[in-house]
């Protein structure tokens, strides 16, 4: 590993970083891979042939969990592991549920993938839906993705015509229908429970656990809530064997990830990683973020969508203890809260030295306080407060105690609501307090100077500062 | 915000009604409220907003209380509860988009069209509404514009100066 000084000026060695392996992304480049005959002359639907004919459902869910796939929509939570928990009574239907709600500021890659290549989507769908014994299952797609419904609505017309939904698939006696279901506009519906709330018709209100989905889910039925991503994956794990997925990665982060990679950056876009890549070739090497945009310096990153803590430059380049930090569950977190992160839904932002923290924070207090559904008064009082504090710091008219006002609010949301949307709006403002407190009372105590121009980059963007535990 | 007649009761055309018994097809029997948000959307695209009478017409379809529809209307950001405009921008005001210059952009945008973000311009021709993020984070600034709600990425403000003359233009034929 190359030292760390000067980043963002020196000039990168492309033969120092590996290519990373494709497995979502392998045939993104193929002309007209969106089609059903292109996809199929590529090797799709082969994970459908292999489960349907060759492996009983418990095999197959047997091979996700040897794969050690894990959520692949923020949570991490083992995909197979999830699926085992699935009730089975006696003549109760058991429902798949794809979340295409992708909502998480940040995160634009389940949107990407259902665009570019929405076979893998459906073909994962069928094999899932094979394994849970699911006979309907329905992808929820937030609303304003219409291009992409329509895109979904015609690949499953494909795969119908071509045999591989409907009555008696291939012949095998399995029978599935796949039904693609809007939203109507709200974050809180990526939230498992509020999405089977609204997919019934109802507000999304996320509902008190337990019961679990797997238990009570869809309909009162066992249900199984699966993101985009983790569903794809799963056409890798069959075609390949859950044993080489899992050789793919690092320990415990198995296979790939599709990153959203947004913010000050020379290329945005989505790109998939084997898990384990160093986050500083990520955010500098050509082959994905290709550095920070005007030649500036990179200042902190959000890098698992707005609801995972932010850190500052040093911290996400290198773990507290010295390390590299890896874009993986377990090193992106490494050092808890206190120094650490997550990598969440893989939405990765990034900073140059010319941002705000404070307006930032304040932007999304004002998303999540938006999105609160106002069950829980944690939240929908708590979202509101902060907004309203953090307004007074941005625009000058601010104190020390609105400072200590914030970690307490936060402190009282995050853990007293139903649903994890109280710890999303919390993290990020005792997050930002925590990494940038310097920024925070440089707002407070230069009160005309914070409206006219930004704090900068303070020390945070020197890797060889020390961080302060 | 509820209180707004339509002129005239419109019934829903027939191919709208096939397309209504399709969707509710697809969920069991009881089980018609699953197609409330789909049947809203089918309808929004065509009358171009959600009226009151709209929503009693879709709560009887559905056999449901009007409440019903009422509640789901006012919780989604997607359904208009008032008229707008013939084309309605919704610009992404979240975060990331900031990053790269959204604020700005929006500022244009409210000079440009000379309404403030909700509010109709004299012509009728446009809303234009500050959303949340709509996923597109990687193209960002982004707007989207329903009823297909196709995505403008990469906006500068010349590229939606160009949008918002193209859209004029294109109402001004039809």
């Amino acid at each position: 590993m190359h030292s760390l000084t000067n980043l963002g000026q020196r000039p990168i060695n492309h033969n120092e970083f590996k290519m990373s392996r494709k497995l979502l992304l392998k045939h993104i480049d193929v002309p007209g891979i969106r089609s059903f005959e292109v996809y199929r002359q590529k090797g799709g639907y082969n994970a459908v042939e292999k489960a349907l004919k060759e492996m009983s459902s418990e095999e197959v869910v047997e091979q996700v969990k040897t794969s050690g796939l894990r959520g692949r929509g923020g949570a991490g939570f083992p995909t197979g592991l999830k699926w085992s928990f699935l009730a089975k009574p006696e003549g109760v239907p058991r429902y798949l549920v794809c979340n295409a709600d992708e909502s998480e500021p940040g995160t634009f890659k389940d949107r990407y993938l259902m665009t570019h290549i929405p076979h893998i989507l459906i073909e994962g769908m069928i094999v899932s839906s094979y394994a849970l014994g699911a006979k309907t299952s329905f992808i929820y797609v937030r609303g304003e993705m219409m291009p992409q419904i329509k895109i979904l609505e015609n690949a499953i017309a494909e795969a119908k015509a071509a045999g591989f939904l409907g009555k008696n698939i291939l012949g095998t006696g399995y029978d599935l229908e796949i039904y693609v279901q809007p939203g109507g506009g709200a974050y809180i519906c990526g939230e498992e429970t509020a999405l089977l709330e609204s997919l019934e018709g109802n507000r999304g209100n996320p509902r008190i656990k337990p019961p679990f989905p797997a238990v009570a889910g869809l309909y009162n039925c066992p249900t199984v809530v699966n993101n985009v991503e983790s569903i794809a994956a799963t056409v890798d794990v069959i075609n390949g064997g859950g044993e080489e997925y899992s050789k793919v990665g690092i320990g415990r982060s198995t296979g790939t990830k599709l990153i959203s990679a947004s913010g000050n950056i020379n290329k945005p876009g989505v790109y998939e990683i084997e898990l384990g890549l160093p986050v500083e070739e990520f955010i500098y090497s050509d082959e994905y973020c290709g550095g920070i945009a005007g030649g500036k310096q990179l200042k902190a990153v959000v890098a698992g969508g707005s609801s995972v803590p932010i850190l500052p430059a040093n911290l996400i380049l290198k773990t507290a203890e010295g390390n590299p930090r890896l874009m993986s569950y377990e090193s992106l977190s490494e050092g808890g809260f206190e120094s650490g992160t997550m990598l969440g839904s893989g939405g990765f932002i990034v900073f140059d030295e010319d941002q705000c923290i404070v307006r930032n924070t304040l932007n999304y207090t004002q998303f999540y306080h938006h999105e609160s559904c106002g069950q829980c008064s944690p939240c929908r009082e708590g979202t509101g407060w902060m907004e309203r504090v953090l307004e007074k710091i941005e625009n000058g008219q601010g104190s020390q105690e609105h400072i200590d006002m914030l970690v307490e609010i936060a402190g009282n949301i995050e853990g007293k609501t139903i649903c994890p949307l109280g710890d999303a709006a919390a993290w990020p403002v005792a997050s930002a307090i925590r990494h940038f407190r310097e920024e925070f009372e440089w707002h407070v105590n230069n009160p005309e100077l914070a409206i006219k121009q930004n704090f900068g980059i303070g020390p945070y963007a020197d890797p060889l500062v020390p961080v302060t535990k | 915000m509820l209180n707004i007649k339509e002129n005239q009761q419109q019934e829903f055309s027939e191919e709208l009604l096939k397309k209504f018994a399709e969707i509710v097809s697809r969920y069991p029997e009881g089980k018609q409220k699953s197609a409330l948000l789909p049947l809203m959307h089918l309808v929004q695209a065509e009358r171009g907003w959600m009226s009151t009478e709209s929503m009693d017409q879709i709560a009887a379809y559905l056999n449901l209380e009007p409440i019903e529809v009422y509640e789901v209307a006012t919780f989604y950001t997607m359904f208009h509860l008032q008229p707008v405009g013939k084309y309605v921008l919704d610009v992404c005001k979240t975060g990331p988009c900031c990053l790269v210059g959204a604020e700005d952009l929006m500022r244009h945008i409210e000079d440009t069209l000379g309404v403030k973000a909700g509010e109709v311009t004299d012509d009728g021709l446009f809303t234009w509404r500050k959303v949340e993020c709509i996923a597109a984070c990687g193209g960002g600034p982004v707007l989207q514009i329903g009823p297909e709600y196709t995505y403008y990425e990469n906006l500068t403000k010349e590229k939606v100066d160009a949008l918002i003359n193209e859209l004029r233009t294109k109402a001004n034929k039809s």
